[in-house]
């Protein structure tokens, strides 16, 4: 019964730290405040431009996900951890670099203009989606990808034998599976979406709440508006939430003997050369405008300033603590209940979080002098749902598989983890240990309210110096913070795949 | 060869001390210091703002310690309220002046504002201008061969010129673009945003994803100031870039600092509000933020600012009427470019 006590209060915790802030800026601003027509139009907008990017981000996901299980190839694990980066990359050096691209006068446009095609206008919703899908589509790919890796040797060769359909009697079961809270979670993501949206969309037909929240903060400083759309998108991000854990179907692959065997399906000319086409499509989609911003800041990596530097390491201390706090999170959460509560992280406002942190410490302590911890802290809060829907599908199965054996062996509380679930969850731990540390470089959040001059992350960093004209430094500095928040993730990627062949 | 050097530890413990020691005393010294605390927006007192440059001046004559506070100005101050530890804060824009006035949070500046050489008369008892410049188009005159001279000209170019512009809900200078259309086209003003539309690539959050659209390539035109050009000219050496100017005239912006009402260091406060119209802070402005600066003739300013060219009429909304026209203007913008 302790662990239960465990995860109810971690879970009272992480929903306090989220939901005290909303209630402070709610208070301070008089109560909730009415929408006009104009939130209203941004409300649908937001919801379409989530669900459309979700549904293509995780659809396209399968059948990459598919063919990267499948086969085995030259720099595979490369390729799968830099597909990783587009996730982290601050905002604007992702747009920079898209429309390098895909832009009016990008790389697509320029090799279609000889032949006489009319230029390619990536502005309007199929940009927002575009950018969208390029955001999320690593992470829905190493979803779908861990639930491949999941399923069992055995079952494959049992399937072999028995001459079965993978596809129906073990591919979809487990996509059923993993599907629906892939979907949850990308659909949360893109609910925040704010300059992505508006710098794509092509104006303010691309309107979304966290603008809404932005503007009313900024420019009204009409607080309690920005808590009141605050909550309604903190509601959307729940409800979504709620409903995709409750349509996830439960875990059924069996136990194995965590062995893996080379597929024998899929050895077919078809079956390849559709792998081939995929991987190639996802790795240019994914890696060519990567590419671009690395041409780019190549030349201002020489003459960046050392301020740059500085903010880097404490961008580095950052991601660090924040993996070491939302791991310590989300171990005693790995419940539905758990990720019920830390939903709520991704869905609230980084803007009105921060505002509400500032309202709540300022009366006790200076806010300069906390922001390193209260950004290490949100980072892991919005950190904890991603982890959380890693960690959890492995954990099931593992408890469902082994958690019998565990008992009928006596093992309980520690040991029980120790013996059977860590082993298990190593690959999965590694991956999200990855995914929060850049994730964390990478996140501007909330620290605009507290940061004073020396407190500056890299990001802040990145934009304080295109707000100086220093683009050439700006593009360098994002090199950098590109190749840390790389390097971090495959360090501990790498290292929860040792010794596993994957 | 070990034994001649000493024990790693014992080396990094004796290069500590000196420095422990000299910050120890740095801290004392700071006891006695008194502290001057500025709020500054976040690129005010970056580095590559005039942040530093002023500090270093300032402290300089008033045996003092000039601290930044950066973040977002308004909302910050208006959080805290009376609690506030500014003494002085500076950035302000005239446009949104009003909401800070009326928050009750300042205190006049008791200075002679003639000294000042804004384009524009300039009475103001509490909020005093340190830079200003105009919006304005920014183009590559490699590339773009007729720049428009005036806003019809731009409103009848043909529809495939490429234009980038701000959001006047989340950007300050989108804002004043509204308030720019709504001066020079009044009633028109949508239908203005309606023949603009075309033109228009995307509209951005902030200036600088517009800007760096812009120096990428990806648009021929960008909503900047009429100052963009000085810095290309006088850090880059570089001549391509250039401001349309308007026959119609241009909106003003100005930046505008404030001493806190509630100021423990009253007399420091005074004294660097008396230092913002000081040559030397003055002649700092143009080549730190690339504006002009507020109170320094022409004769004085960096060649590559005496030569830019300026728009000869210059419009403006007082801080009352910006905020009854704001939302008319931003709605005037919406509707048009959501068509």
């Amino acid at each position: 019964m302790a662990s239960r006590l465990v995860t109810i209060s971690t879970a009272l915790i992480v929903a306090g730290m989220i939901l005290l802030p909303v209630t402070a800026v709610l208070w301070r601003g008089g109560g909730f405040g009415s929408l006009g027509p104009a939130d209203w139009a941004a409300l649908r907008f937001t919801l379409t431009q989530a669900a459309v990017s979700a549904l293509f981000s995780v659809v396209l996901a399968i059948p990459v996900a598919r063919a990267l299980a499948r086969r085995r190839f030259w720099g595979r694990e490369a390729l799968i951890a830099v597909m990783g980066a587009p996730f982290i990359l601050p905002v604007i050096v992702a747009i920079l670099g898209l429309l390098a691209v895909f832009g009016g006068r990008g790389l697509i446009n320029q090799a279609l203009a000889p032949l006489g095609v009319p230029r390619l206008d990536i502005y309007g919703f199929h940009g927002v989606i575009l950018a969208h899908v390029f955001f999320n589509l690593p992470l829905a790919v190493r979803l779908l990808l861990q639930g491949w890796l999941a399923i069992p040797a055995e079952r494959f060769r049992l399937a072999a034998s028995l001459n079965a359909p993978v596809w129906r009697v073990l591919e979809w079961p487990m996509l059923k599976q993993l599907v629906p809270g892939a979907f949850a979670v990308i659909f949360v993501i893109c609910l925040g979406s704010f300059a992505v949206a508006l710098t794509l969309g092509g104006g303010p037909r691309s309107t979304t709440l966290e603008l809404a929240i932005y503007q009313a903060f900024r420019f009204d400083f009409d607080l309690g508006k920005a808590a009141t759309l605050a909550v309604v998108q903190l509601c959307l991000g729940l409800v979504a939430g709620g409903i995709a854990l409750r349509f996830a179907a439960k875990g059924g692959m069996g136990a194995g003997l965590d062995r893996r065997v080379a597929r024998w399906d899929g050895h077919s000319i078809d079956a390849r050369l559709g792998d081939v086409i995929w991987i190639v499509l996802a790795a240019s989609f994914l890696l060519v405008p990567l590419l671009a911003v690395a041409v780019a800041g190549a030349p201002g990596l020489g003459d960046m300033p050392s301020l740059v530097w500085s903010a880097a390491g404490r961008s580095l201390i950052l991601a660090l603590g924040a993996t070491l706090l939302t791991l310590a999170l989300a171990l005693p959460l790995l419940s539905r209940a758990g990720e019920a509560a830390a939903l709520l992280g991704i869905s609230v406002s980084g803007l009105v979080l921060g505002t509400g942190a500032f309202l709540l410490l300022q009366p006790i302590i200076r806010p300069a002098d906390v922001a390193l911890p209260v950004t290490m802290i949100v980072n892991a809060l919005m950190a904890l749902p991603f982890v959380l829907r890693i960690l959890r599908p492995g954990l099931d199965s593992a408890r469902q598989d082994f958690g019998h054996l565990g008992a009928a062996l006596g093992l309980t509380g520690w040991h029980l983890w120790r013996v059977v679930y860590l082993p298990r969850l190593r690959r999965p731990l590694g991956f999200a240990a990855g995914l929060t540390a850049a994730l964390s470089m990478g996140d501007l959040g909330v620290i605009m309210l507290f940061a004073d001059g020396d407190s500056s992350t890299l990001p802040l960093q990145i934009y304080r110096l295109m707000g100086s004209y220093q683009m050439e430094a700006a593009r360098g500095a994002a090199v950098l913070l590109l190749g840390l928040s790389l390097g971090l993730f495959w360090l501990f990627d790498k290292g929860g795949r040792s010794g596993a062949e994957a | 060869m070990m034994p001649e050097s000493p024990p790693l530890v014992l080396e990094i413990a004796m290069k500590a001390l000196p420095f422990v020691a000299g910050m120890m005393l740095a801290g004392a010294a700071v006891a006695d210091t008194p502290v001057l605390a500025v709020y500054a927006p976040d690129y005010f007192a970056s580095d590559w703002g005039p942040g530093p440059g002023i500090e270093a001046a300032f402290e300089a004559q008033c045996g003092c310690d000039l601290q930044y506070k950066t973040g977002e100005l308004l909302p910050r101050l208006l959080l805290e309220g009376a609690n506030t530890e500014a003494d002085v804060a500076i950035g302000f824009n005239s446009d949104i002046t009003k909401k800070a006035r009326e928050s009750g949070l300042f205190a006049p500046h008791g200075l002679d504002t003639s000294p000042l050489t804004l384009p524009i008369d300039w009475a103001d008892d509490t909020f005093l201008p340190f830079n200003y410049s105009h919006t304005a188009f920014i183009y590559d005159n490699t590339k773009v061969e007729t720049a428009p001279t005036s806003f019809d000209d731009l409103l009848n170019a043909p529809d495939d010129l490429r234009l980038v512009i701000q959001d006047p809900r989340s950007s300050i200078s989108g804002l004043a673009l509204v308030l720019w259309v709504q001066n020079v086209y009044g009633d028109k003003a949508e239908e203005a945003w309606s023949k603009l539309a075309p033109k228009i690539v995307t509209v951005t959050k902030g200036w600088s994803e517009s800007y760096g659209m812009f120096t990428d390539g990806e648009a021929d035109m960008v909503l900047s100031y009429t100052t963009s050009p000085a810095y290309h000219i006088i850090a880059e050496e570089d001549l391509t870039k250039s401001a349309a100017i308007f026959e119609d005239g241009h909106y003003f912006m100005v930046e505008l600092a404030a001493k806190l009402k509630t100021t423990d260091q009253s007399d420091l406060a005074d004294q660097f509000m008396g230092f913002i119209l000081s040559n030397e802070f003055q002649s700092m402005i143009p080549t730190s933020n690339w504006s002009f600066p507020a109170a320094l003739a022409e004769s004085e300013w960096p060649e590559g600012f005496q030569s830019l060219p300026t728009p000869e009429k210059v419009l403006f909304y007082s801080e009352d009427e910006a905020a009854a026209l704001r939302d008319e203007a931003i709605e005037a913008w919406r509707r048009a470019l959501s068509q």
